[in-house]
């Protein structure tokens, strides 16, 4: 984090680490890299964190080719130790969604197990010390020709509240398909008015419903979100730390964050399949 | 920490994920386990199936064994019935023709007494007719005394 004729501070430190790295549209109509964060504020919509979608992406990929490879070749008997590793991930989620998710759909179990996997992945990111992969990426954009304080990497894509929002909105349009695809239109839409009060209380159940519906998405992505950022936030300032305390900070903190990793990766799974159960019940 | 398109982007990887974790991914590895699932319960299956044939074995031959047995017994005691029957009837023949040597030594022994009789008749007579004539010589009228002693070894028999 050394620079020729910039001191840095704590401040600008934090700031750097929580700046995603933005291309986008600057409000002249130009698309290109912001270099600061007010630059990236004003960006507003038209604007992607390339670190985000990056590292997500290769952890999906990751993700996918491992299991596909090791589903290509299982075995019926005696099965080898990356094999077994697999099927107990895949047999715990079965056991799950068999134990939560009561209708028949064949997509739910995969669900389960891309949400659980590529979250883990994802959180998995916050235990890689938070200097190496922005330095990395530092490198990287220097080599590019880019200014050394205007390259951000913002490694933990959780972090980014746009990626649990992408999710939750995913998982929250296949609600809606599957309210609608089980329950009929009307079956939904009374599910919406006439619960829990009747037909009498329609506006007072409608809003109920309503911000209940909502509250699903939001809160799966706000949950996810929330944790895994404070989490990195307390690794950021640990990183504050002179380096030969660091250590005993951030040790602990990161054993006690393998717990967070897989705990908020299970709570967004187990709710995913519980709001697949629910789209999917006919009778409320 | 805006919101942005990448909210979107990164809407669009989960559903490609998903998609792609449901065509490929999910079916071979739980179809894999599912299907060693079955082959380990058709083998318990197999299993508890061969231990009731094995009883029911077990349960059969020793039926068998007892047949075999009781039949042997039988067989035994048939054989002994039989053997003591030989044995009567052997007994019964060697008794019946024991009695039938006896009978025919008997009338041997009677025939040849009888003629060991006579003949001892005859030469008594004889010796006694000699001797009588020794003695008497002369004095004889051997016609007469002839007749005499023939009727005296008559009333000897």
């Amino acid at each position: 984090m050394s620079s020729t004729n910039e001191v840095i501070t704590s401040g600008s430190y934090i700031k750097h680490h929580l700046q995603n790295l933005t291309y986008g549209q600057f409000p002249d109509g130009y698309w290109g890299f912001a270099h600061t964060s007010e630059q990236a504020k004003e960006m507003g919509f038209l604007a992607v964190h390339l670190d985000t979608l990056g590292v997500s992406f290769v952890l999906g990929i990751l993700f996918l080719s491992f299991f596909y490879r090791i589903g290509k070749k299982m075995t019926y008997d005696a099965p080898s130790g990356t094999q077994n590793f697999i099927e107990s991930v895949v047999s715990y989620i079965n056991e799950n969604v068999r134990g939560s998710f009561n209708g028949q759909n064949p997509m739910v179990a995969p669900l389960a197990l891309t949400t659980f996997i590529w979250i883990v992945l994802m959180n998995t990111m916050d235990l890689v010390p938070v200097d190496w992969l922005p330095y990395i990426a530092q490198k990287i954009g220097v080599w590019f020709g880019a200014d050394l304080h205007h390259v951000f990497f913002k490694v933990v894509p959780t972090t980014d509240p746009n990626a649990t929002l992408g999710m939750a909105i995913g998982i929250f349009i296949l609600i809606i398909y599957y309210s609608i695809k089980e329950k009929g239109i009307g079956g939904f839409a009374v599910e919406l008015t006439f619960h829990p009060f009747g037909k009498m209380m329609l506006p007072f159940n409608l809003f109920l419903e309503g911000v209940n519906l909502i509250a699903k998405p939001v809160s799966l992505a706000l949950r996810l979100f929330g944790n895994m950022y404070a989490g990195e936030m307390i690794f950021i300032l640990i990183a504050l730390l002179p380096f030969w305390i660091q250590w005993s900070l951030s040790l602990p903190w990161a054993i006690f964050h393998i717990l967070i990793v897989l705990l908020q990766a299970f709570i967004f799974m187990t709710l995913v399949i519980v709001y697949m159960d629910m789209a999917h019940q006919k009778e409320h | 920490m805006n919101i942005n398109l990448t909210m979107f982007g990164q809407l669009i990887m989960f559903a490609m994920f998903t998609w792609f974790c449901m065509k490929f991914i999910w079916p071979p590895i739980i179809m894999a386990m599912e299907e060693r699932q079955k082959r380990i319960e058709d083998g318990l299956l197999a299993a508890e199936r061969g231990r009731f044939e094995k009883a029911e074995a077990q349960i059969k031959a020793k039926k068998i064994i007892n047949q075999s047995k009781s039949l042997a017994t039988e067989i035994i005691a048939n054989a002994t019935r039989q053997a003591s029957n030989m044995i009567e009837d052997a007994k019964y023949i060697a008794l019946k023709e024991v009695g039938k040597v006896k009978e025919q030594a008997q009338a041997q022994l009677e025939q040849d007494t009888i003629c060991v009789r006579n003949k001892l008749k005859n030469q008594v007579s004889d010796l006694v007719i000699q001797g009588v004539n020794a003695v008497l010589d002369k004095e004889v009228d051997v016609k007469l005394h002839q007749q005499m002693l023939g009727k005296l070894s008559e009333s000897l028999l």
